[in-house]
């Protein structure tokens, strides 16, 4: 387990290092990020014309959610994206061999060798419109909500990683999968809004089906206070059922592998 | 005959042979129309929360905007930038730079046989939502097929024309597809895939009208959609911004190509 950490510790030292040689790149993703905030902000707000709700939500807690959607986002561009997307590129030059022979996970491997450092100032921001919008919202923390919602935070996450990492898995037979990945991330977008806003069919497909109400929903209710503790088991089983079966699809794609020179 | 200095012969080969390329990638391109769904998630939610009507529009108004928004979109879809961004560093810009045809010739052939392997898909998404949702069904006036055509062609020509201003900084910065996301941002929310621009406040409506993204998505769109629409003024604009942006490309080209030294040279 340490021997885990220790490696952490040093890809991403690493990755800093050598990110630092682009500032200007942060420069730009910090400009596009403030971009994307406010341009999705201005859009919620349009639902709201005329003292309106959307779905059964307030302006203030609609806003928690685009904090969650927004800290997610900047996890999925610090961790998820700079090592998911690279997997096709290992299967495609047949450098997968070389992960495959070292003495470590290789799941574990592909999924932190990078960070991107670009990412952490949307988590940051993310989090603080969460706290912002759940005390506008009349939320009163209490540490049991607090709790909760760092555990739906987790569930939310893991699933994300789960659906992702299965996708890239797939390349080993598809090779290029990268428009997978797009079709993930504009269905991922459904998420800026909340669940209860869509029509009954939708909203069983995204609990269920590709379950966005996990990532961006649940964990706005847990830090209001108002996620039904059925829920929470239910997304505790599912989350571990989503990263179990990511883990066994990927050693079942290994089995079929047959490295790109041989 | 010649068109933009090009022999028929040129353009036939260039056509031709990209669109055989593009078959080959049938399921890849099916998946990348499936991934413009925004129009039609956006349209469950303006539609199911009523919101509609606050901005005069029905729910057939609304689901015929968006299904127009995501068809105008599937054929105004631009990915110069990065198809740039990765020739240029491989190097194998260096021996289309040295053919007497402009490189960017090559990428507007690869985008036009890429709509059309893209037709069929289009067409079956939009079967499937009428299906979906049958009082919405229209069919366009002829007259309305051929300028909303019209309009989405010349869409095209301004986002292309947008990308390929980032694409030539690619000759003084490696990672202009970065800077592409600048552009993306404000597309996304000015141009109307996300919300019919009459639902913007006006003060934003009239910042909005004055960049060239509205004229993207939602003037296409409202012809297509049978909206009520300013038919000379949308034109008018698209063309200006055509006429701003032909020369700018060329010369931002210019000096990039003059600033230009190979990968590894």
């Amino acid at each position: 387990m340490q021997r885990y950490f220790k490696t952490i510790r040093l890809f991403w030292s690493t990755a800093f290092a050598s990110q630092l040689e682009y500032q200007l790149n942060f420069l730009i993703e910090l400009l596009a990020m403030l971009g994307t905030l406010l341009g999705s902000v201005f859009i919620l707000s349009l639902f709201f014309t005329g003292g309106r709700e959307l779905g059964d939500w307030t302006w203030e807690s609609a806003l928690v959610i685009q904090g969650v959607y927004t800290f997610l986002d900047g996890l999925t561009n610090a961790l998820l994206r700079p090592n998911l997307t690279e997997i096709v590129n290992y299967v495609r030059d047949g450098t997968l061999d070389y992960v495959l022979l070292k003495p470590i996970d290789s799941q574990f491997w592909l999924s932190v060798k990078k960070f991107s450092f670009a990412g952490l100032p949307e988590i940051i921001l993310g989090l603080s419109i969460v706290f912002w919008a759940a005390i506008q919202s009349g939320s009163t923390f209490s540490l049991y909500s607090l709790f909760v919602f760092i555990i739906s935070i987790l569930i939310g996450f893991v699933i994300l990683y789960s659906v992702w990492f299965l996708i890239a898995a797939s390349s080993i037979w598809f090779v290029k999968t990268w428009n997978a990945t797009e079709v993930l991330r504009a269905l991922l977008a459904a998420g800026r809004y909340p669940i209860s806003a869509y029509p009954v069919i939708l909203r069983f497909i995204f609990t269920l089906v590709l379950p966005v109400a996990f990532l961006t929903t649940f964990p706005a209710e847990a830090i209001l206070g108002e996620l039904k503790l059925n829920i929470l088991f239910f997304g505790l089983m599912l989350s571990s059922l989503f990263f179990i079966f990511s883990r066994f699809f990927w050693k079942f794609a290994l089995k079929h592998y047959t490295s790109a020179s041989s | 005959m010649r068109i933009f200095g090009l022999s028929f012969k040129v353009i036939k080969t260039l056509l031709t042979t990209q669109y055989a390329y593009m078959l080959e990638y049938r399921i890849e391109i099916a998946l990348w129309a499936l991934s413009g769904v925004l129009p039609f998630i956006m349209f469950s939610l303006w539609s199911q929360n009523d919101v509609g009507n606050s901005f005069g529009l029905n729910d057939i108004g609304l689901a015929r905007y968006f299904l127009s928004a995501f068809l105008v979109r599937q054929f105004s879809v631009v990915w110069v930038v990065f198809s740039f961004e990765e020739d240029s560093l491989s190097g194998r810009l260096s021996p289309y730079l040295l053919q007497p045809l402009h490189p960017l010739f090559r990428y507007v052939a690869s985008h036009l046989a890429e709509q059309a392997t893209r037709l069929p898909f289009a067409i079956a998404i939009a079967i499937t939502f009428f299906i979906l949702n049958p009082s919405s069904f229209w069919l366009p006036s002829l007259p309305q097929l051929m300028l909303a055509y019209l309009s989405t062609h010349f869409a095209f020509t301004i986002a292309f024309l947008l990308q390929s201003l980032v694409a030539a900084l690619c000759f003084w910065t490696e990672k202009s597809s970065a800077l592409e996301r600048l552009i993306f941002v404000p597309y996304l929310f000015l141009s109307g895939l996300l919300v019919p621009l009459t639902a913007f406040p006006s003060n934003v409506l009239k910042v909005a009208m004055l960049t060239p993204f509205p004229y993207l998505i939602n003037f296409p769109a409202k012809i297509l959609s049978g909206m009520p629409v300013d038919i000379f003024n949308g034109f008018l604009a698209q063309i200006l911004w055509i006429s701003i942006l032909v020369p700018s490309v060329n010369i931002l080209w210019k000096l990039g190509v003059k600033r230009y030294t190979a990968m590894g040279a």
